[in-house]
């Protein structure tokens, strides 16, 4: 049974409609990641959880109560925010006593809570400064330590990570994902970092313009993007989108890349979705990954289809793992994820090899998914 | 060569530095010396000051002056020296700064978080009130404080001071919290705060400054004031500013002129005391907000 559901939810301010629409849910102990550019809508979404924003209609349940209309102190969630948000007049103590101290919690059992939840985030040496005198991390730890003493049934992250510098924020990442395997309490998490969600999250809900784009794991999100926008948005380097025709040959369905100044690369589909048979002849967007388009000896040796083409090889990325190669197909740049000791040279060709059982269409004119 | 240029440079440096320093001292003793002749002349006996030179100090030094103008001189009809008149006055200022203060940190706190539809349109209202002539707004005050019975007594003063401060000190409260981080209000109100615990716990602490920048500003004001001072007030609520006016204008054949000074001198003390006390917070106070970060 769902723990968190998000039914139909919409919200506007005057005119303007930020969610239209949004349905989601999660199990109890899940890590939800909403992920999206800017302006998507993700944060609105996870303030209308936490009730600091009213909604324009839907519902909104946790553990099957509906929240719609409960102040945020009485849905029994915590949330830690972008900036932290720590009381600047307060010490670390006080921070995260404050709310207990509200709610009228006596002194001595308020001590032994803080206690706790300071010794498990490794900041009892810190309880009498004040956060002038905290570093980024610690602040972050004090956040997190002020969401975790209320030992709420939904815990809510506003980009908790994005301030920290880009070491911090990996031993964070991973300090959140054992945090979460510890309490297995049911996490809502925003994020606009597609490495945070793969990483962090049990599902992951992408976002765009407020409409929900895709729903699911994330293995779901990254081997089977539902359009051409999370396609682009999930993973890094991006899924390679190369315009490209479907023909048909003696045995059955081929992939026709344009090329500049040689002959089309023509790939046999093996397995091609069964939709594909209705874009005979037509333009359609064949999506690639880096990882999937690789040197002949790299290649993944499980895959069912594997097709090799001979590619003009324009510039050549060493990354120290992987070497990224880039060639020019369908009139786009395309990136190759080689070994990190192939041998290659900018302005020669080499073979490549597509990983066709990992390839994905999509329909240009809706950018949807060709299934 | 380096060497001479360098000392070229420095000389220059001095001489710039000279006149800029002359220049200073010239305007300062230019300000300062009304100061110097009232002091100076507070401190004579009247004889002095009508046979002698006013810039000259004192052949006999003399306190007499300040007594009179405290106790003794002659206010209107009654001897009684500016001391009542100066419990009037902090009768009336510190609850009307105390009142309008407060209100202008609760204005300033609704505006910036708990914004509602139409907050800008009553926030550009109460802007308008800091650009009101007093003059204008003197009738409809006198009529208010006829149908409240507060006509002639000191609350009726604080109240007319206090509505009229309450434009500036909402603007200033208004502009400091706009830059307080609203997520740390969100984050009282999940654990689980009310209105006015999260204004008292979590905005309060930080206001200092902007605190101290209002306080100023109306102690100022509203200890300076003539016009609301001689127009609303009866007998017994006269302010100092009015009684000072009364000292100068009541004079019974001769002008003393050593105790209007020393009279004067009492008047603008508190607002001189507030200033040397708190100055430093008053322009970092007026600075804080401007700048963000």
């Amino acid at each position: 049974m769902p723990f968190l559901e998000i039914d139909n939810l919409e919200k506007s301010y005057g005119s303007a409609k930020i969610l239209k629409g949004v349905t989601l849910d999660i199990e109890e102990g899940g890590f939800l990641v909403l992920v999206g550019p800017s302006g998507c809508g993700k944060s609105t979404l996870l303030n209308t959880i936490a009730g600091l924003e009213p909604i324009t209609g839907g519902e909104i349940r946790i553990n099957g109560q509906r929240v719609n209309d409960l102040h945020p102190s009485k849905r029994d969630i915590a949330m830690v925010f972008q900036s932290y948000a720590l009381y600047p007049n307060m010490t670390v103590a006080q921070n995260i006593g404050f709310g207990m101290e509200i709610r009228g919690v006596p002194k001595p059992e308020r001590d032994k809570a803080i206690a706790e939840v300071s010794q498990l985030l490794q900041i009892d040496h810190l309880l009498d400064r004040k956060p002038s005198q905290l570093s980024g991390g610690q602040r972050q730890r004090v956040a997190m330590g002020r969401a975790l003493v209320r030992k709420p049934q939904v815990f809510l992250f506003d980009e908790p990570l994005s301030n920290l510098d880009a070491k911090l924020r990996i031993d964070m990442r991973t300090e959140i994902k054992r945090l979460h395997q510890r309490m297995g309490t049911t996490i809502v998490y925003v994020t606009h970092d597609q490495i945070e969600a793969m990483t962090l999250a049990s599902k992951i809900a992408v976002l765009k313009d407020g409409i929900l784009q895709q729903f699911g794991t994330p293995s779901e999100i990254y081997n089977n993007p539902s359009n051409m926008f999370v396609a682009d948005f999930m993973g890094s380097p991006a899924m390679n989108l190369i315009p490209a025709t479907v023909a048909m040959n003696g045995k059955g369905l081929e992939v026709v890349m344009e090329r500049e100044a040689r002959e089309p690369i023509k790939l046999p589909l093996a397995s091609a979705p069964a939709g594909l048979g209705a874009f005979q002849g037509k333009k359609v967007m064949f999506g690639v990954r880096p990882e999937a388009l690789t040197d002949p000896g790299g290649a993944d040796r499980d895959a069912k289809a594997v097709a090799t083409a001979d590619c003009h090889i324009e510039v050549v990325e060493p990354a120290g793992s992987d070497t990224f190669a880039v060639t020019n197909l369908g009139g786009k740049p395309v990136v190759a994820r080689l070994r990190a000791d192939a041998h290659i040279q900018p302005g020669s060709n080499a073979p490549l090899a597509f990983n066709l059982s990992k390839a994905v269409f999509f329909d240009p004119a809706t950018e949807q998914r060709i299934v | 060569m380096s060497a001479a240029s360098q000392d070229v440079a420095t000389r220059n440096g001095i001489f710039a530095r000279a006149a800029i320093y002359a220049v200073l001292i010239l305007f300062a003793v230019y300000y300062l010396l009304p100061l110097y002749v009232m002091l100076v002349n507070s401190l004579k006996p009247l004889d002095e000051i009508r046979h002698g030179n006013m810039l000259a100090l004192p052949h006999e030094w003399t306190i007499a002056p300040w007594l009179s103008a405290w106790s003794t001189a002659q206010i209107g009809v009654s001897p009684t020296g500016l001391k009542p008149y100066f419990l009037n006055s902090v009768m009336m200022v510190v609850p009307a700064v105390a009142i309008s203060t407060i209100l202008g940190a609760l204005n300033g706190y609704v505006l910036t978080k708990w914004r509602f539809r139409g907050d800008t349109v009553v926030f550009g209202m109460m802007l308008l009130a800091c650009f009101i002539p007093f003059q204008i707004v003197l009738i409809p005050s006198a009529r208010i404080l006829g149908l409240l019975h507060l006509a002639g007594t000191v609350p009726g003063l604080v109240l007319i001071h206090a509505i009229y401060g309450l434009g500036f000190t909402t603007l200033f409260f208004r502009n400091y919290y706009e830059a307080f981080p609203t997520e740390l209000v969100r984050a009282a109100q999940i654990d689980g705060a009310s209105f006015f615990q999260i204004f008292r716990r979590i905005l309060l602490p930080s206001s200092a400054p902007i605190i101290v920048v209002t306080v100023i500003w109306q102690f100022t004001n509203i200890w300076n004031d003539f016009l609301f001072g001689s127009s609303f007030s009866s007998v017994d609520s006269i302010p100092l500013t009015v009684a000072l006016n009364n000292l100068v204008n009541s004079s019974t054949g001769v002008k003393e002129y050593n105790v209007h000074f020393a009279g004067a001198i009492l008047a603008a003390l508190p607002t001189l005391i507030v200033y040397i006390v708190s100055g430093r917070y008053f322009v970092r106070g007026l600075m804080a907000g401007a700048v963000k970060g």
